[in-house]
């Protein structure tokens, strides 16, 4: 196993070089909060990837393929085609008119300050949510695969942590840009060698493959054999709510993903509109071909590992490595282990980073000092103590909640609160000429409130557990639950964009409507847009 | 604030010419039908895979529609991804005129 410590180590060491090389590069706020502007589409493209294909996408779907087959991979085709509402709607309008966050957008003819408290709140949360489940899935994975090493969970979500911090707070965006992009490299070329692998235990036949997947064998709780088709749909999703529920999830990542903070902030990275929209294609090309390829770790780990043995080492989450440990051996697992590791800390600093521009940019400079910056670099000196700030606080979470802790819909949560109050209020801000601060207001905060309330009475929170069930993975709320989807979009989003049309039809707001044409020219043309820093 | 008046009052120009207006016509004709296709087009799958099983569970070869349906969801979002590069080619082409033909007013 210390072969897995010691390729952790040799990433480690690479990415902290990348840090202290960008820390000389990060003078200035559009050096440390967008990269100077001057990454590349294909750079771009990669970190968006990057940013995108967390440890549950990784280990989450292989897992999820392998234990329910079908309805696993049904699950990673709305991963990229919801890159469709970036590119067609989101990404050039974002880039054109705005200069570090989601919020700029927003403010540019709303009425800055309250706008950008809600939008902060909004992306504060959806940031910490998301990097607390990050942090609880490290934490657990460092020690099942660092297992003998004697690092046990909670050191392993400090040094998560603190490596995090130091990527963000030194190298600003143009070093986790960096980590991002070897990550997803590294990811790639996991996947891809994996893959091979899977293929050549099939002797490079489609057609013995896709056989194998027909007949996948194993024992169910009770230890009776089980014989079952791994290509049919619906092993995890039942009726009558399953249907439902996928189509929930669906409408959470196409509109979510366009609402993702931490995905959003790369595109000011980039010097202009058509590179970001060339970045969205660079991204749909490798979040595409690996979505794919899960089909071989998934059904792979399935059909050559079995989920019986990976039940009893480690569970779904460990499927991959495992079955990288199976065509391989050691080294192999090593490092696909060191992989995952790499993708949860590359993912925890783009959420960091994310989470302390917008405190910066929308709370501190404009919503408490009304736009003004009062001393030269205090922006990004607040965005530093703010990155400190937010991850310790989800280290804190993390370790508090504990590695049995059921963490998978905190993710859910994220997508929600994305797809139902920023999305709504990004898209009426640059279509609606009548939309004004209250409907933006309201939009968020009822998408907020609706994400969250919804998922506090889902089967995620709620459920009765049978006493076998211990600790925290036991529901919280041990009562039948009062909404039945483990996903609320199909409820909460059309809520979110209810509340931005009352909130905006009940106020009037004249100068929200004149500066509507400002608005349009600036993002379909990107005159005036953000220029990139020359060095 | 005259300066704002000045700089709202020219962009309210810009968004009245016919250029600026072509330029809202030609996105609009690529990007609502492409949207709306392939908002339809991914939600078949997993309404067909909850109401329609039987069907979907029809074999192909060494496979089956639901499958094959699932890829082709992939291929789906490259090709419109594709067309949309190619479409906003003529996207650049008409803001570089209204860019060049505002003189550098509202740009830094």
């Amino acid at each position: 196993m210390s072969t897995s410590l010691v390729m952790f180590l040799v990433f480690i060491a690479i990415t902290l070089g990348i840090t202290y090389w960008a820390s000389k590069r990060s003078a200035g706020a559009s050096a440390y909060f967008a990269a100077g502007r001057q990454i590349t589409a294909w750079q771009n493209g990669v970190a968006v990837a990057g940013d995108y294909m967390s440890a549950a996408s990784f280990l989450g779907i292989a897992g999820l393929i392998a234990f329910f087959g079908y309805d696993g991979f049904m699950y990673s085709v709305g991963w990229l085609v919801a890159y469709l509402t970036v590119l067609l709607v989101v990404a050039e309008p974002l880039r054109n008119a705005g200069k570090y966050t989601m919020a700029d957008v927003l403010a540019y003819r709303l009425k800055a300050r309250p706008v950008r408290a809600m939008a902060s709140i909004s992306t504060l949360t959806v940031s910490t949510f998301y990097m607390i489940a990050q942090m609880v899935g490290a934490g657990t994975l460092v020690a099942l695969l660092l297992k003998g090493s004697g690092i046990k969970f909670p050191t392993a979500v400090i040094g998560v942590g603190i490596l995090m911090i130091i990527y963000v707070v030194f190298g600003g965006m143009l070093a986790t840009t960096w980590v991002q992009i070897i990550k997803a490299i590294l990811l790639m070329g996991g996947t891809i060698l994996l893959s091979i692998l899977v293929m050549a235990h099939f002797g490079f036949s489609f057609g013995a493959f896709f056989d194998a997947v027909g007949h996948v064998t194993y024992h169910d709780a009770k230890g009776a054999e089980v014989v079952k088709d791994f290509l049919q749909p619906g092993l995890r999703y039942k009726p009558p709510y399953g249907a439902l529920d996928l189509i929930s999830l669906g409408i959470a990542l196409i509109f979510g993903t366009a609402g993702l903070p931490h995905i959003l902030v790369r595109f000011y990275t980039v010097p202009d509109a058509k590179t970001a929209r060339h970045s969205v294609v660079w991204a749909m090309v490798l979040i595409g071909s690996f979505y794919i390829m899960t089909t071989f770790l998934g059904f792979g780990a399935a059909t050559i590992v079995g989920q019986d043995f990976i039940k009893k080492n480690g569970g779904t989450n460990m499927s991959a490595p495992l079955l990288a440990q199976a065509l391989a051996g050691n080294v192999f697992f090593a490092f696909i282990s060191a992989i995952a590791f790499a993708t949860i800390l590359a993912v925890v600093a783009g959420l960091t980073i994310s989470a302390s521009t917008s405190f910066a940019h929308d709370f501190w400079t404009n919503v408490v000092h009304k736009g003004v910056e009062r001393a030269p670099g205090e922006e990004v000196r607040v965005a530093r103590v703010a990155a400190f700030v937010v991850g310790f606080v989800a280290m804190g979470i993390a370790i508090l909640l504990g590695p049995t802790a059921n963490v998978a819909f905190l993710v859910a949560l994220a997508f929600a609160v994305a797809s139902s109050a920023n999305l709504p209020v990004i898209v009426l801000s640059i279509f609606w000429k009548r939309f004004n601060t209250m409907g933006a207001v309201m939009g968020l905060a009822v998408g907020l409130v609706a994400s969250i309330g919804l998922i506090l009475v889902s089967p995620s929170i709620m459920g009765i557990d049978p006493p076998t069930v211990v600790g925290a993975a036991r529901h919280p709320i041990q009562a039948v639950p009062w909404f039945k989807l483990e996903n609320p979009a199909i409820l909460s989003v059309p809520l979110g964009f209810l509340g931005a049309i009352l909130g905006t039809l009940l106020t009037k707001e004249p100068e929200a409507e004149e500066k509507f044409n400002e608005l349009l020219v600036r993002s379909n043309t990107g005159l005036g847009a953000e220029k990139a820093v020359a060095h | 604030m005259t300066e704002a008046v000045k700089n709202s009052t020219q962009w309210d120009r810009i968004a009245a010419t016919q250029q600026f207006k072509d330029l809202m016509a030609t996105k609009k004709v690529f990007i609502v039908p492409a949207f709306i296709f392939f908002v339809v087009y991914y939600f078949a799958l997993p309404i067909l895979v909850g109401y329609a099983p039987a069907f979907m569970s029809i074999r192909v070869g060494h496979v089956n529609i639901a499958y094959l349906f699932a890829l082709s969801q992939f291929v789906v979002a490259w090709v419109i991804a594709g067309l949309y590069v190619k479409a906003a080619n003529d996207f650049d082409r008409l803001s570089q005129d209204i860019i060049e033909k505002s003189d550098g007013q509202g740009g830094r």
